[in-house]
């Protein structure tokens, strides 16, 4: 899976999971800052997103995904590291 | 007891979302033409359930009330009620500002919270294990949700709880917000009862307990409340919302008046978990208690909107239970069961029954009850069969009673000034 197809699920994830439009999830976005996300947002973003790419976030890797581009980051170290 | 504040409470708003109209106009429509609303279930698959028939509201967008995000962060029987709430305060042409946020409050029972995600989660948890389950199950569960939603969407900063007696809740929410509103604790409450139960689970529930029709080919005469041939309540949901409000307050911004609240009467059975007390003696002391706390005969007494579950024990025993309260002047009141139409929605009820008592004030015509065609023998009131009646409605009481054996009875009237 590339980096741009990973960027496009995570971005229509978090569109879907924050009620947000899909062109307002940019690489930049912060989740909490830019996109609302509360704690508990976070917390149901992350699983999806494990759900999706079928891998597992820890909580530490977890607290330091904070904008879109550091989600895509980790996820696309984890898929290509598995692959 | 003498020093006890007691102001004069009026309702100044309604909001309704119902199997029969998602407004209070289109439900009230609905309850006068006698429309049914009761259809195969469609929210989940019945086909293995012993009933798979229920008053489902239809054509409920919850968008129309608040952001998609906000929806979908609650169960559909907090949706209901934050929807209804805002309906009320619209109609009421009431605004909740700085100035007043702290002396408005909100009062909103459920008989059972969030079931349908509490059986979502619990399939998650089962399936995918207990670490998949959403962060938001329990405050999407919690049956004081509604209550606690609803005030964060409408800034009411006031005394705020949640009624959970079952199929009494919403008439205990809007006693127990009468109440607060009468003592001075509050100037404004948004009051009523919520519930959105239709799901897999509690129909299995209230199948097993024997409550139910199981009139599946004919769901539009399954609910048949005072009938010879009901046999069990058909399930609804939705939510009905008053906003009560201090008499002078009301005058003082000039607000349109439904009626006034004078009476709330609260009693348990203490007998047993779903069974009535044979005879009603724990209806009838609420319905006595109401008439006193609103200094009323029985003989001022134009309507009832009963119970009227359609269940064989319920319809009999609180037909003994008004007699027993008003005597002989029971026969010359109209009594009727909406639920003939709406279904039973449980603490949902109280809210949606409220409003048609209410509005019967309002408009001076009382609802029917429909299906009526063969009277139980033991049911010999006036249920005003079939269709609605046009006639002067000075005071209309509302009889809600709950498992647990929770009775309420609340005291409508034509405010006067």
């Amino acid at each position: 899976m590339s980096a741009n197809e990973i960027f496009e699920k995570v971005q229509k994830i978090v569109a879907d999971q924050l009620g947000v439009e899909t062109s307002a999830v940019v690489p930049q976005a912060s989740f909490q800052n830019d996109l609302g996300a509360d704690s508990l947002d976070t917390v149901e973003l992350v699983m999806a997103l494990e759900e999706e790419f079928e891998i597992e976030i820890p909580d530490e890797a977890a607290e330091e995904i904070l904008t879109v581009q550091s989600a895509v980051d980790y996820i696309n170290n984890k898929v290509t590291a598995s692959a | 007891m003498t020093n006890l504040v007691s102001k004069r409470v009026v309702i100044t708003g309604l909001g309704a979302i119902t199997p029969i109209g998602n407004t209070p106009t289109d439900y009230w429509d609905g309850l006068m033409r006698g429309q049914n609303g009761i259809a195969p279930i469609t929210l989940f698959d019945a086909s293995r359930h012993g009933c798979r028939i229920a008053g489902e509201v239809k054509g409920f967008d919850p968008h129309e009330y608040m952001e998609r995000k906000e929806a979908k962060r609650m169960d559909r029987f907090a949706q209901l009620a934050v929807a209804a709430s805002k309906q009320a305060l619209a109609d009421a042409q009431f605004v909740i500002n700085d100035l007043n946020a702290e002396q408005v409050g909100v009062m909103i029972g459920t008989g059972i919270g969030g079931l349908k995600v509490l059986e979502d989660q619990q399939e998650i948890n089962l399936i995918k294990g207990p670490d998949r389950c959403s962060p938001f199950m329990i405050p999407m569960m919690i049956a004081n949700m509604a209550a606690g939603l609803t005030a964060i969407h409408t800034g009411a900063k006031g005394p705020n709880s949640c009624a959970v007696t079952a199929c009494a809740a919403g008439s205990n929410a809007i006693g127990d917000a009468f109440r607060l509103v009468q003592r001075g604790y509050a100037q404004a409450m948004i009051c009523g009862g919520t519930e959105a139960a239709v799901t897999s689970l509690s129909v299995a529930g209230f199948v097993a307990c024997k409550a139910m029709s199981s009139r599946n080919d004919d769901p539009a005469h399954a609910s048949r409340p005072f009938d010879k041939s009901r046999d069990g309540f058909v399930l609804g949901e939705g939510a009905g919302v008053l906003i009560l409000e201090e008499l002078e307050h009301a005058l003082s911004r000039g607000a349109k008046i439904y009626a006034e609240i004078v009476g709330y009467g609260m009693t348990c059975d203490a007998y047993h978990i779903t069974s009535p007390v044979p005879g009603g003696e724990g209806a009838a002391r609420a319905i006595q208690l109401a008439l006193k706390d609103g200094g009323l005969a029985p003989e001022q007494v134009s309507y009832i909107n009963a119970h009227g579950t359609s269940t064989p024990m319920n319809d009999s025993t609180e037909t003994a239970a008004m007699k027993k309260a008003l005597g002989e002047h029971a026969y010359k009141i109209a009594v009727s069961s909406t639920k003939s139409m709406t279904g039973h929605l449980l603490g949902g009820s109280g809210g949606i029954e409220g409003v048609a008592a209410v509005m019967s004030i309002a408009h001076d015509k009382v609802p029917p009850t429909i299906n009526l065609e063969n009277p139980d023998p033991d049911c010999d009131l006036d249920y005003v069969p079939h269709h609605s009646r046009e006639m002067p409605v000075e005071v209309a009481l509302s009889n809600s009673f709950g498992f647990g054996g929770h009775n309420v009875t609340l005291a409508f009237r034509k405010y006067v000034k």
